[in-house]
């Protein structure tokens, strides 16, 4: 259970991590302090464990830097459900475990209180009463965000199991 | 059955025949890092536990995106990824070597390779014949220590683009106005796949300029067939031996076909803050935009005939009062080749400032960041609200000549009424 905090379309990794703090890319818990900050800049001080990150159509646009996801988790949130998103973001959401949702977003306001049920494929708006569901990811996805992210992954598999 | 380009090139590197929407792991030919994504590419591998890169020879880091450094926390990461390259025995670019996929294009990457990259415009490498596509540490931390990944073969989407194109319309108007036409999201998930006699007319830099933004349209790669400009440009690169026949099977199956037609084209420019905010320079909207800074450069637009192309709009000129000129070549050798042919006195004397080779400012982290308010035309890539590195300035997106002619004119200009 947490909070929604509700983005728009087209939310940039500059946005989320901002090339002019690359300077604390090797510092994670300082570079946390700027996450979204050209977004919504009270999120990075209001955001509680729990809470649901929700944006619109391609969210995650751009760079191939994996400490946009890296940061969103760390701040404490425990997942991105957005309409759709860029390709190497949504792997990379996948690949240290924070999980990524496509859902109609369209049906949840900020603040709402949100649900996710991985195993029933449900994103529930608690405020709202309603369920929105999304697509299966393909099984190796599923797979890796159960270990934790691709490292533990591999750890357990020893290789892919795409099957 | 007839395989378009990323299913062909998937296929050579899965050992059998994959279609779109087909997962698959396939053999990874070369995989690489940057110095912003590298240090957690490092921490992944020796999370993984597999010590060193499984094929040192196939793996390379470059310093590239903060060349040279500006932070001291920047130095302390290069630190990292030159220890990482000295004990796997991998390739390091070190500072002013310039940006990795255009010293790659220059030294490595062939038709017929897979390539994954710790950067979003690995898909660049699509202008040679080679699958290239950009992903995360973590997954080039695997690719490296592995020399292998996982993907979805990706539907593909055919562009062909047919006619002449205009004196003073580069295929950085062709890009833009595709990416205007399909949008930010147009080929999300998808290949973007080049044909037409306008491509086959270009060179492996004009290619290189559309294979790189395929990603600013959500695209998994950006892929050309091989021909006589890829040989030409591996033999002037001296390894012709690494050419490959890359052609697509005749019948292969597109989700999509965009027609466009070159000879209708003018410059155009995105506007901020998205690339696919396009107008062609004779809009309303783009009179009397001042630009006080113009911008040459970044992995888009940093082989030596972009500088060529800004050079002789420049040459004999110099820059508006109150507007200034920064230039970024893309690689060491351009670097050079710009010394021998002139190019640099044509932008000292036009008033212009020479950076290191590398990314310069386009990521926004040193070597030309904007003032509050400021405008810059750019022959980079993106210009989303921060990119140059201040979220209260504004990116305007163009080809390498119309930037020259902004910079002459200190707002936006034609570079057509220059040629």
């Amino acid at each position: 259970m947490g909070r929604a905090w509700k983005f728009g379309d087209n939310i940039s990794t500059d946005l989320i991590a901002a090339g002019r703090y690359a300077y604390l890319r090797t510092n994670l818990p300082e570079l946390t302090k700027h996450v979204l900050e050209d977004a919504r800049d009270e999120f990075r001080a209001q955001v509680n464990p729990g809470d649901f990150v929700v944006g619109g159509t391609n969210f995650g646009m751009g760079s191939s830097r994996e400490h946009a996801p890296v940061i969103i988790k760390m701040a404490g949130t425990s997942c991105v459900a957005a309409k759709s998103f860029a390709r190497i973001f949504f792997r990379n959401c996948i690949n240290i475990g924070l999980p990524a949702v496509r859902v109609d977003t369209d049906q949840i306001e900020d603040g709402d209180e949100l649900e996710l049920d991985l195993k029933a494929g449900v994103l529930r708006d608690k405020t709202r009463g309603v369920e929105l569901p999304f697509p299966p990811m393909p099984q190796v996805m599923t797979d890796i965000l159960e270990a934790g992210g691709l490292v533990p992954y591999l750890k357990k598999n020893k290789g892919f199991k795409l099957a | 059955m007839p395989l378009t380009l990323a299913e062909k090139l998937i296929s050579m590197h899965a050992g059998h025949e994959v279609h779109a929407g087909e997962l698959t792991v396939v053999k990874v030919d070369f995989a690489y890092v940057q110095d912003w994504t590298g240090p957690l590419t490092v921490d992944k591998i020796v999370e993984l536990g597999a010590g060193l890169a499984k094929v040192p020879s196939h793996t390379a880091v470059f310093i590239d995106h903060a060349s040279p450094s500006s932070f001291k926390e920047v130095s302390t990461g290069h630190t990292k990824l030159r220890e990482y390259a000295r004990d796997s025995g991998c390739m390091l670019s070190d500072i002013g070597g310039g940006v990795s996929h255009l010293v790659l294009g220059e030294q490595v990457t062939s038709p017929g390779m897979l390539m994954v990259g710790a950067d979003s415009h690995t898909c660049q490498g699509g202008a040679l014949g080679a699958f290239a596509t950009g992903m995360g540490s973590t997954d080039i931390a695997v690719a490296m220590a592995t020399g292998e990944t996982w993907m979805l073969c990706p539907e593909a989407i055919r562009v062909e683009v047919t006619g002449k194109l205009k004196p003073g319309v580069y295929s950085k108007d062709i890009i833009l106005y595709l990416i205007g036409l399909i949008g930010a999201d147009g080929a999300t998930y998808q290949s973007l796949e080049f044909f037409g006699d306008t491509i086959e007319g270009l060179s492996i830099p004009g290619r290189v300029t559309i294979s790189s933004m395929a990603v600013e349209a959500g695209g998994k790669c950006g892929l050309f067939e091989s021909d006589g400009h890829t040989l030409d440009w591996l033999r002037e690169n001296k390894r012709e031996s690494d050419f490959k026949d890359i052609k697509v099977d005749p019948g292969a199956k597109y989700v999509r076909v965009v027609k466009i037609d070159a000879g209708s084209l003018e410059p155009m420019v995105s506007f901020p803050h998205m690339v696919d905010n396009t107008r062609p320079i004779s809009h309303p909207d783009c009179k009397d935009v001042p630009i006080q800074q113009a911008y040459l450069g970044s992995t888009t637009n940093g082989y030596f005939e972009d500088f060529e192309a800004a050079a002789r709009i420049l040459k004999g000129k110099h820059v508006a009062p109150g507007s200034r000129l920064v230039v970024t070549p893309g690689t060491k050798s351009v670097y050079r080749k710009m010394m021998a042919e002139g190019l640099m006195d044509i932008f000292l004397d036009a008033g212009g400032v020479i950076n290191s080779p590398g990314c310069g400012a386009c990521p926004g982290s040193h070597e030309g960041i904007l003032g509050d308010g400021e405008n810059c035309a750019a022959s980079i890539n993106r210009n989303f609200k921060g990119r140059m590195g201040n979220p209260k300035s504004f990116v305007y997106l163009a080809s390498p000549a119309l930037v020259a002619a902004s910079a002459i004119e200190g707002k936006l200009a034609d570079p057509r009424k220059y040629i």
